[in-house]
């Protein structure tokens, strides 16, 4: 095969199959050689960009976000939670237990794929640990997100193992989203469906927790 | 339009003997059937878990793709079809006279028929005929009281949850799986809320044991097992 490399500027712009562009240029002997644009990419690229996960760890790796974040507010709850109740605490205990299982089993597959886990954030969520009302205000939020965020992006999952994974979190995510609604006095299903949010809108709603 | 009444004598068969659903598949010509049965029985069986990237592209739909996510929501419609009705007939008995409770179960109801109306409007969008609803038979349990009501209310959000969970990865489009997705959560919150109610933990022993998150990760549930869980509730 002759392999002539193709000017790169214009990749900048260019999100290949849902890789981003990083992780594309990587992939650095299968890019030279393929056309640019989604459509356009050759079927041995599109095959060889399949197998190595590359969008689908990105999916993973947005939802291993969440769950990182979910997991230090149920930990810190945990430890710092004053005059919440017996019955949120007991709750959160075993809400805290799933967050860190999907955290452990988010890794696990990413590693399968031949990605690699992103790392904790920083978060920080104020006040809430001593305040049952603002605590339970909070999880609610946190976890009617997570649900709607793992619908947001399920669809664009191409493997059906891991499609299969993400349903399976989801749907404890939803248990707990209506789990702590319940306990905050609340409706546990809002809406006959239950919306699908963009990563851009999920990430707006989680920044004031992200410390930078 | 089959008769609804021989619907689910015809099920059991067809779910326990492969010769007779091979040979029901061959008389109703596979994609071309328009009946209930039909159509659950051309969802039950089929090639499952094909790699979705294989698909050549994320729009690429067929015939076929479309003929097995009608299948589907077929499927996923007689379980809300009987939820709906389920909640219809536990509502308006009467029974449950906690009025949390009892507003709950009609807020549950309301979602499942809104489950039906989105269900039956998709499949006639992608050019498919929608199930017709199933005559259900949940004498029994109502007439068993509150306690009873609220069990089998759980065992059927729990069995329709597992449902969604197994055929997810089936559903070829990406439109379809969306609306599956937004539903099954749904499923998920009202099962929590019923298992709760009903002195259920969240993960469990019992009756519903196959539908219940093993600790942090949900359960599917294969087409025929839900089937076979909900054939109680069918009229026979």
């Amino acid at each position: 095969m002759n392999h002539t490399p193709i000017p790169a500027p214009e990749l900048e712009a260019v999100a290949v199959e849902g890789l981003s562009r990083g992780a594309f240029l990587m992939r650095g002997a299968l890019a030279t050689g393929a056309l640019l644009g989604g459509s356009a990419v050759s079927p041995f690229v599109r095959r060889a960009l399949a197998q190595e996960g590359g969008g689908d760890v990105d999916v993973l790796n947005f939802a291993l976000t969440l769950e990182y974040l979910e997991a230090t507010f149920y930990s810190r709850a945990i430890r710092k939670g004053r005059g919440l109740g017996a019955d949120t605490v007991r709750l959160v205990r075993e809400i805290h237990d799933n967050e860190a299982a999907h955290v452990d089993a988010l890794r696990g597959t990413i590693k399968q794929l031949g990605g690699r886990p992103v790392e904790a954030p920083k978060v920080g969520f104020g006040d809430v640990f001593t305040n049952r009302s603002r605590f339970l205000g909070l999880a609610q939020t946190l976890e009617d997100t997570g649900v709607s965020a793992y619908n947001g992006a399920a669809p664009q999952i191409r493997s059906s193992e891991v499609l299969a994974a993400a349903g399976s979190i989801v749907q404890v995510e939803a248990r707990h989203a209506a789990l702590i609604r319940l306990l905050n006095e609340e409706t546990p299903a809002p809406s006959p469906f239950d919306a699908a949010l963009a990563e851009k809108n999920v990430l707006e709603a989680v920044t004031p927790f992200l410390k930078s | 339009m089959p008769d609804p009444d021989t619907q689910s004598g015809a099920l059991a068969q067809l779910q326990g003997d492969p010769a007779t659903r091979k040979r029901f598949l061959r008389m109703i010509g596979g994609a071309g059937a328009t009946g209930a049965l039909g159509l659950l029985v051309a969802a039950c069986g089929g090639d499952d878990e094909k790699d979705r990237a294989a698909a050549g592209g994320a729009t690429k739909t067929t015939m076929a793709s479309t003929s097995s996510d009608i299948a589907i929501l077929n499927y996923a419609l007689t379980l809300e079809y009987l939820e709906a009705d389920f909640y219809d007939q536990a509502v308006q008995s009467g029974q449950i006279k906690d009025r949390a409770v009892a507003d709950l179960a009609k807020r549950i109801g309301e979602a499942e028929h809104a489950h039906v109306d989105a269900i039956v409007a998709t499949v006639k969008k992608l050019g498919g005929t929608p199930v017709r609803r199933p005559a259900t038979k949940f004498d029994d349990v109502i007439g068993g009281g509150p306690a009873k009501i609220l069990e089998a209310a759980a065992v059927v959000e729990n069995l329709g949850a597992a449902a969604y969970l197994a055929q997810a990865p089936r559903i070829k489009s990406k439109d379809v799986l969306a609306a599956a997705l937004s539903i099954h959560s749904v499923e998920a919150r009202h099962a929590a809320a019923l298992n709760k109610l009903t002195g259920r933990g969240f993960s469990g022993r019992g009756p519903l044991d196959g539908s219940l998150p093993t600790g942090a990760f949900a359960s599917p549930l294969p087409m025929d097992r839900v089937l076979a869980e909900v054939k109680p509730f069918l009229a026979s």
